[in-house]
């Protein structure tokens, strides 16, 4: 039976292959199809185990809602700037169900998948993003299986509304005292 | 084959250490912390999509706006599976890398390799209908790259895969058979398995090569497959 293929780095030439829109997840016309969910901008800068901020990282973002149409990928990728920075345009997304629990009502909070990748990284790093005030995070799965005093590093800030969007903060530290709880599935 | 099965965990010794210290850059880059397992739910087990109409293919990297490409044509060529064997149908695959010389299109490439005006190092195919896709291209240069003194990078060219899920998102690179430089590259070293780092070898192919006109290589890819490893008979 043949195993997966193994994974390598993505290098420092990556941006060879980027389209920059694709960090606005709302180009397509998202406002329009979901009129109902609020623009969110979401940055953050990315640190290595020196706390220097991290110049050519590739940040990958998923989210499973609202479900992805043609007028709404799900999917975007930023790179990090000069200061390290990453940041996406998207749609608050609404809670989803959560693991092996089709007929049950568990819900996890509004949250999005976030990959890094860069050179220095071998394979991609997962993460979660959960914004600071819903109410689901108390409850979630996925949160509550992250020790308490950790759990922040997944939790955004809000920046306050900004050209039609919510602002959201979450720096990624990858090594470190405060280093982000990443997540093996 | 349901769609919410989960994806099974990878085999053991065939994904590269986060923590390789041949390789410099992960000194700094890698998480001290264990990662938190967690169960695969919809944001894991579904994924992006993309469409040849919205995403348009280029198949062929060899051709520029002034001419063709400096440089040793080749096809790569090669099917996309999961661990069953399973074709991954119509799903995307980037590709990018260095011209002849051994030197990228980027702005952060030093190296002191002439550039190729017609040669620009992207490309982006669809597997068909069976996970077959092909590409053409040049076959790229090896270059020195800062990890140790002497070091250079085997000649190689970088691969990104979607497949059905965020679960199955894949990054690598294809090396090429007999390729001196494999020995002392510590990124291809960094898997642990022997198979595991050879199958990204690609393998020379007679029947994919095309008379008077490129070499053939195939490079297969298997994506993880769903549900529990098969038990062993
Ligand atoms: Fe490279």
């Amino acid at each position: 039976m043949p195993i997966a293929t193994a994974s390598q780095t993505i290098g420092p030439y990556w941006h060879l292959l980027e389209d920059e829109s694709w960090a606005d997840l709302t180009r397509l016309g998202a406002a329009a199809a979901h009129p109902d969910r609020r623009p969110i901008v979401l940055s953050g800068v990315l640190r290595d185990g020196a706390g220097d901020p991290f110049p050519d990282a590739c940040v990958e973002l998923w989210q499973a809602d609202p479900p992805a149409s043609d007028a709404f990928p799900g999917f975007g990728r930023s790179r990090t700037d000069r200061d390290g920075r990453y940041r996406f345009r998207t749609l608050m997304p609404q809670p989803v169900p959560a693991a092996g629990a089709p007929g049950t009502n568990a819900l996890q909070a509004p949250h999005l998948a976030l990959a890094i990748l860069s050179r220095g990284l071998m394979h991609a790093l997962h993460t979660r993003v959960y914004f600071a005030g819903q109410a689901l995070n108390e409850a979630d799965p996925v949160l509550s299986a992250i020790a308490p005093a950790r759990r922040g590093t997944l939790i955004a800030t809000p920046l306050g509304a900004h050209d039609g969007a919510d602002g959201w903060q979450l720096d990624l530290r990858l090594q470190g005292g405060d280093e982000t709880v990443f997540l093996e599935f | 084959m349901s769609e919410t099965l989960p994806f099974r965990p990878y085999a053991p010794g065939s994904q590269p250490a986060l923590d390789t210290p041949a390789y410099v850059g992960t000194r700094l880059r890698h998480p001290k912390q264990a990662p938190v397992k967690i169960a695969q739910s919809i944001t894991e087990l579904s994924g992006p999509r993309f469409s040849p109409t919205a995403f348009a293919p280029l198949a062929d990297m060899t051709r520029g706006a002034q001419g063709a490409a400096i440089g040793e044509r080749i096809i790569i060529a090669g099917r996309i599976t999961d661990e069953d064997g399973r074709p991954v149908p119509h799903s995307m695959i980037e590709i990018w890398q260095a011209n002849a010389a051994g030197r990228y299109d980027h702005p952060n490439d030093s190296h002191d390799a002439p550039l190729d005006p017609n040669f620009h190092g992207a490309g982006r195919v669809f597997s068909d209908a069976e996970g077959n896709w092909q590409v053409l291209t040049i076959k790229p240069g090896a270059y020195p790259w800062p990890n140790h003194v002497n070091a250079w990078r085997p000649n190689h060219v970088h691969f990104s895969l979607f497949g059905p899920a965020f679960a199955t998102r894949l990054v690598t690179q294809m090396y090429f058979p007999g390729d001196p430089l494999l020995e002392y590259d510590p990124v291809f070293n960094g898997i642990p398995d022997a198979a595991a780092r050879n199958r990204l070898i690609a393998a020379f192919d007679p029947q994919i090569t095309r008379p008077d006109f490129a070499l053939g290589y195939r490079f297969d890819i298997v994506l993880r497959g769903r549900g529990a490893t098969p038990m062993e008979a």
